[in-house]
């Protein structure tokens, strides 16, 4: 039933762009009455079986808070045609050509919003070699015009508005124990990355507080996501100053030794501290006059 | 040779074998007469001894001078201690340094200015067999003329045992009974509440998060406390008939404490797109236990030893999340009393 | 002798004679004077590890004097920003306190704990020179034993120090611990609530009873210990490898006094000036990054310090086995990395002296070293075995480096299974054959040895080969008392 679905859309990429362009407008519009709704109606309506939507991703990016800033990108309808043919290049073989994705190949991005589009492309995660493949920082394929160029198409098929973090709001303490609580199971409580079974959480030390605050709210890839009541602006603004400090943490002590504890502390005691007075006992313990 | 001990007969054949080769050597050698330069000594019966007294100012100014710079380092240390006490690198630079200085001052003073001396010591044997003898002699000696000599060593060992008993008594106050280690803070009703002590309702779940609850009223420093929750569409639940009602509306609550080895599970993935990547699961970040939260917590990699143990849910009046019942087996790592669930 | 001097030397002299007088100790102090050392780089890898030790105590009597061993929770209004507000143990407190505002106690701290760091590898090198060299031979075995049972104290003290501060990642390791206490079978909940007074992270009485045995018992049985291996060392001599005038009832080398103790002195000043230096300029253990405590939290890549690395790694690499029986939890799965595994490899360890003399007969006393390679298959198994605890330390540490190069962990860790077996095997074949072309390619690396290399002629005589010394086998410069097997060239 999917394929002929998929066909039949397929089928109508011959359709010249200005009738799909409108055609995307009226399906952004539908998309905003039937995804944007109730976030947590929609939410419970995305894991059984999903009715009118062909490829859905298993979870959708939470919306900002009510009241809360957010992130605009530009828009206008000659960057959606540019949006629209970089999508058809480089983003349709696997998210489908009017956006509604493959079966087990890659998710519908219908109503994803900014935010995502946002995250993937200016992080270079998107796009992918292999569907399967984990996505992974990398040099963004796109320069920014490009990236807002297919944002401005692929969330005029609507989604909710990007979210966006200010560092200088947020509250540092705050921000380490938000941080401690929710993202240091992951990502090392001084943001250094690090791995889980057959996955790894990145470390933090290129993210802009941007991308921090819509991957906050949209989990990429296998992490969880947070919305407004777990994670407030307050919060997001602050954990975004919390990351942001952990480039420079206050390494009283001494050279920082890439602050992940234990195996670089190893590593000096051994081949540092050790090795250096092994020397001193090699020089001690022959002595001159003995023939070499 | 030492004479400590008899050795086996087999290392005595060995010898013998040896000596005998030796001398069939020996004869062979005699009897060749070629070209050999004249034997050297063995390595083992050159006299190594000697004494060299190197009359050597420069290194006695060498080591005044580190001495000297050594004594600005140290005092170097008290000034930066006064004047900026929090710079943790300049005074360990002043420390160590002023110690280093000394150091090599030390060494160079032992290797160049002292006298060179290589020295030859007996070992004395450690054991005499003599002295051996009269010390056991003089031990038993004590006990002459004691007729019930069992009686009183077994008397001896009683009171022993029973000091050391007695001694050893007091360690048991050292810790309570074990009852407590099967309790957590969980019972029926209670409510689940943010770090804050700010309740969560059944709203504020949301799927692809997930949530660290403590127990109301509870003390949050307790093992059990900690649990974690996350709703799952219905597609992922699969959990044994007997929870059926532990998850209402989709959302479930696990302990936080791996029964691996006690670390906090503080890895929880969703996936974007099913399809292409991996299951919901938590992980360990120690050990990388991995349990699926949709099937009661079975394990699906790693070295804990059974389920992460499930926490009974239920939605009151107002929405809010509170327990069902306690957890229905021992959270926590497991140990000889610990109670497993059974299903 | 010019004025001064004499003067000092009659000040001395009427000095030394009053001490006499009191405790008449001259006879000992002549021998003292002139006792020997044998000179070899390798016999002060034990003096490294004491002098570790001296720095231990020194910085560790200026921390206790700031340490408040409590679990009482409360809120922390100090100077350290990031943590303003938060809840937290009065012990982390009293560590941050002794880290952020105290005069020089941040560098205490982390001369204390690159101390710690240093000792326990300095005693893990000395050990591999005692194994390598058969110094644990008769009459050394007892001091071996030692030796070993300060290790383990040395692993568990380094252990209590640094759970003591009761941050983020102490606290991880602390619940590992405790894991493990409870899997022993039978009695681990006993063992358990009788360490820590009751389920993790147990009653306020465990924190004193840390700082206690951190403190005071453990560093005190290692001050006996450490008395008791130097007294034997002095009874019994040192060791010395075999080299010109070297034999079995001798030691050759540099008295005591004064060429010894200044270079002695020079070490162990040495040793402080380095400790100091990494003290001031690397930091270690920033507990102020890692936060308090709590048993809800943790972090990805927490690990312990580097002497309970291979004990991480054992319990990752151990499948999930668990012993079952009717209802009750024979073995839980900590036990066997956390606990069969150590075990195990200090049974070894202490068993190893009595397996050589089964295998070779020879119950013999040396005092001579052996080189390595003139055991090759001592070498091989030793060897061997250190690479089989290697592997399971790497295990430990090494999973984000080969995720980093596209490995899974699932993959990692299956390999693993099977590599930690057949590693070694490799390990000990290489080792052997290592040892035994270096027997017949050369002499001592460092030192010409005076022989010839001779080779029988058809006629029946001997011819000394052109390129004789340096290139040839050295003897052992008494007859051996006992090989290996293998061992003969």
């Amino acid at each position: 039933m999917k394929r002929v679905f998929v066909r039949w859309l397929t089928h109508r990429s011959r359709i010249p762009p200005v009738l799909r362009l409108s055609l995307a407008v009226v399906l952004a519009a539908l998309a905003a009455v039937g995804l944007a709704a109730p976030a947590s109606q929609g939410q419970q309506s995305l894991g059984g079986a999903p009715s009118g939507e062909v490829n859905p991703p298993s979870k959708s990016p939470e919306p900002p808070g009510p009241g809360d800033p957010t992130k605009t990108f530009p828009d206008s309808p000659a960057l959606r045609i540019e949006g629209y043919n970089l999508y058809q290049q480089g983003c349709s073989s696997c998210h489908g050509i009017s956006l509604e994705g493959t079966a087990g190949v890659a998710p519908s991005l219908r109503g994803v919003g900014a935010g995502p589009v946002d995250f993937y492309l200016s992080t270079g995660r998107m796009p992918l070699e292999q569907p399967r493949e984990e996505p992974l920082r990398n040099e963004p394929a796109y320069d920014r015009s490009q990236i807002d160029a297919l944002i401005a198409f692929i969330s005029s098929y609507g989604g909710p508005a990007a979210p966006t973090a200010d560092p200088s709001r947020g509250d540092l303490a705050l921000g380490f124990h938000a941080f401690t609580l929710n993202c240091a199971g992951c990502h090392q409580i001084v943001a250094r990355g690090g791995i889980t079974v057959n996955a790894q959480a990145p470390d933090l030390e290129e993210t802009t507080p941007q991308q921090i605050a819509e991957a906050v709210r949209m989990g990429p890839y296998l992490m969880p996501h947070f919305d407004a009541t777990a994670i407030d602006q307050h919060t997001l603004d602050s954990i975004a100053r919390y990351v942001l400090w952990t480039r420079h943490p206050d390494d009283a002590g001494g050279w920082g030794i890439y602050n992940i504890g234990p195996i670089p502390e190893g590593m000096v005691a051994w081949f540092i501290g050790l090795a250096a007075l092994v020397l001193v006992a090699r020089l001690i313990g022959e002595r001159m006059d003995e023939p070499v | 040779m030492s004479h400590e001990e008899d050795p086996k007969p087999v290392t005595r054949a060995v010898k013998a074998l040896g000596v005998l080769v030796a001398l069939r050597a020996a004869a062979r050698a005699v009897r060749s007469r070629t070209t050999e330069p004249p034997p050297r000594p063995p390595e083992s019966e050159i006299d190594p001894r000697r004494r060299i007294v190197p009359a050597n100012r420069r290194a006695e100014t060498l080591v005044a001078g580190l001495i000297l710079i050594a004594a600005l380092f140290a005092l170097a240390f008290t000034v930066i201690y006064i004047v900026s006490s929090d710079d943790t690198q300049l005074l360990g630079v002043a420390m160590g340094g002023a110690l280093c200085l000394l150091a090599a001052a030390c060494i160079v003073a032992g290797k160049f200015v002292v006298p060179q001396e290589t020295h030859v010591e007996e070992r004395g044997a450690l054991l005499d067999e003599e002295q051996t003898g009269e010390a056991v002699g003089m031990i038993e000696a004590g006990g002459e003329g004691i007729s019930r000599r069992a009686l009183l060593t077994g008397a001896g060992g009683v009171a022993g045992v029973a000091i050391v008993t007695a001694a050893a008594t007091p360690l048991a106050s050292l810790g309570p009974t074990l009852k407590e280690f099967h309790e957590t803070p969980w019972t029926r009703g209670t409510r689940l509440v943010d770090d804050q002590g700010r309740p969560f309702r059944a709203d504020d779940i949301q799927i692809g998060s997930f949530y660290t609850a403590l127990p109301e009223h509870g003390d949050p420093e307790s093992l059990g406390a900690g649990v974690l929750v996350v709703r799952l569409p219905a597609s992922y639940i699969h959990l044994p008939e007997a929870r059926r009602d532990w998850a209402p509306e989709g959302i479930l609550a696990y302990s936080k404490i791996c029964p691996h080895a006690g670390c906090a599970i503080a890895l929880y993935r969703y996936p974007t797109y099913a399809p292409t990547s991996q299951e919901p699961a938590f992980t360990c970040p120690c050990h990388y236990s991995t349990f699926l939260p949709g099937e009661g917590g079975r394990l699906v990699f790693g070295p804990a030893g059974r389920a992460l143990p499930q926490l009974p849910l239920m939605v009151d009046g107002e929405g809010y999340l509170r327990a069902a019942s306690g957890f229905h087996e021992d959270i926590g790592p497991s140990w000889w009393g610990i109670h497993r669930s059974q299903s | 002798m010019n004025l001064v001097e004499r003067y000092v030397h009659r000040r001395f002299e009427r000095a030394s004679r009053s001490a006499e007088q009191r405790v008449g100790l001259a006879g000992a102090v002549k021998w003292a004077l002139r006792y020997v050392f044998p000179d070899h780089w390798s016999f002060l890898l034990g003096e490294i590890a004491l002098y570790s030790f001296m720095v231990l105590v020194v910085t560790g009597i200026f921390l206790t004097l700031y340490y408040v061993p409590s679990d009482a929770q409360v809120i922390y209004h100090g100077s350290y920003a990031l943590l303003y507000g938060e809840q937290m143990s009065e012990a982390y407190r009293s560590v941050l306190n002794l880290s952020v505002d105290v005069p020089a106690g941040l560098l205490f701290r982390q001369v204390h704990h690159w101390a710690a760091d240093v000792f326990i590898a300095s005693i893990v090198l000395h050990l591999m020179r005692v194994f390598f060299t058969g110094a644990y031979r008769k009459p050394r075995d007892f001091n071996y034993f030692i030796g070993l049972t300060m290790l383990m104290l040395a692993i568990l003290e380094g252990f209590a120090g640094y759970s003591l501060v009761d941050d983020l990642l102490s606290g991880m390791g602390l619940a590992i611990a405790y894991s493990v206490a409870m899997s022993i079978p039978f009695v681990g909940g006993q063992l358990a609530s009788l360490v820590w007074g009751g389920p993790f992270p147990g009653r306020s009485v465990f924190w004193p009873r840390l700082e206690i045995v951190h403190v005071l018992i453990i560093p005190a049985a290692l001050a006996l210990l450490i008395t008791l291996h130097l007294a034997m060392i002095m009874r019994q001599h040192h060791s010395q490898f075999p080299g010109p005038g070297r034999r079995e009832r001798n030691v050759v080398g540099t008295p005591m006094w004064p060429a010894y103790a200044l270079r002695s002195i020079g070490l162990m000043l040495a040793v402080g000036g380095v400790l100091f230096l990494l003290g001031g300029l690397i930091q270690i253990n920033p507990i102020w990054q890692w936060g308090p405590y709590h048993p809800y939290l943790s972090e990805n890549g927490a690990q312990p310090d580097w002497y309970i690395g291979w004990l991480i790694g054992a319990l990752r690499l151990m499948p999930n086995w668990e012993l079952v029986i009717a209802g009750r939890t024979v073995i839980p799965n900590p036990f066997w990395g956390g606990a069969a595994f150590p075990l195990f490899v200090f049974v070894v360890l202490f068993a190893w002296p009595a397996i050589e003399r089964r295998i070779t007969g020879d119950v013999l006393r040396h005092d001579l070293l052996d080189r390595p390679r003139d055991r090759p298959i001592r070498t091989a198994i030793g060897a061997a075995f250190l690479s089989w605890v290697v592997i399971v330390f790497a295990v430990g540490s090494t999973d984000r480096i080969f995720y980093r190069m596209g490995i899974s962990y699932t993959t990692q860790i299956h390999v693993w299974r099977v590599g930690i077996w057949v590693l070694p095997i490799l390990v000990f074949f290489i080792t052997r054959s290592a040892c035994r072309s270096l027997q017949r390619a050369e002499a001592h690396p460092l030192r010409a040895w005076q022989g010839n290399v001779v080779r029988r002629t058809p006629a029946g005589g001997v011819e000394v080969l052109s390129d004789s010394p340096d290139r040839s086998v050295p003897p052992i410069s008494e007859p051996p008392v006992g090989t290996l097997p293998g061992s003969e060239s």
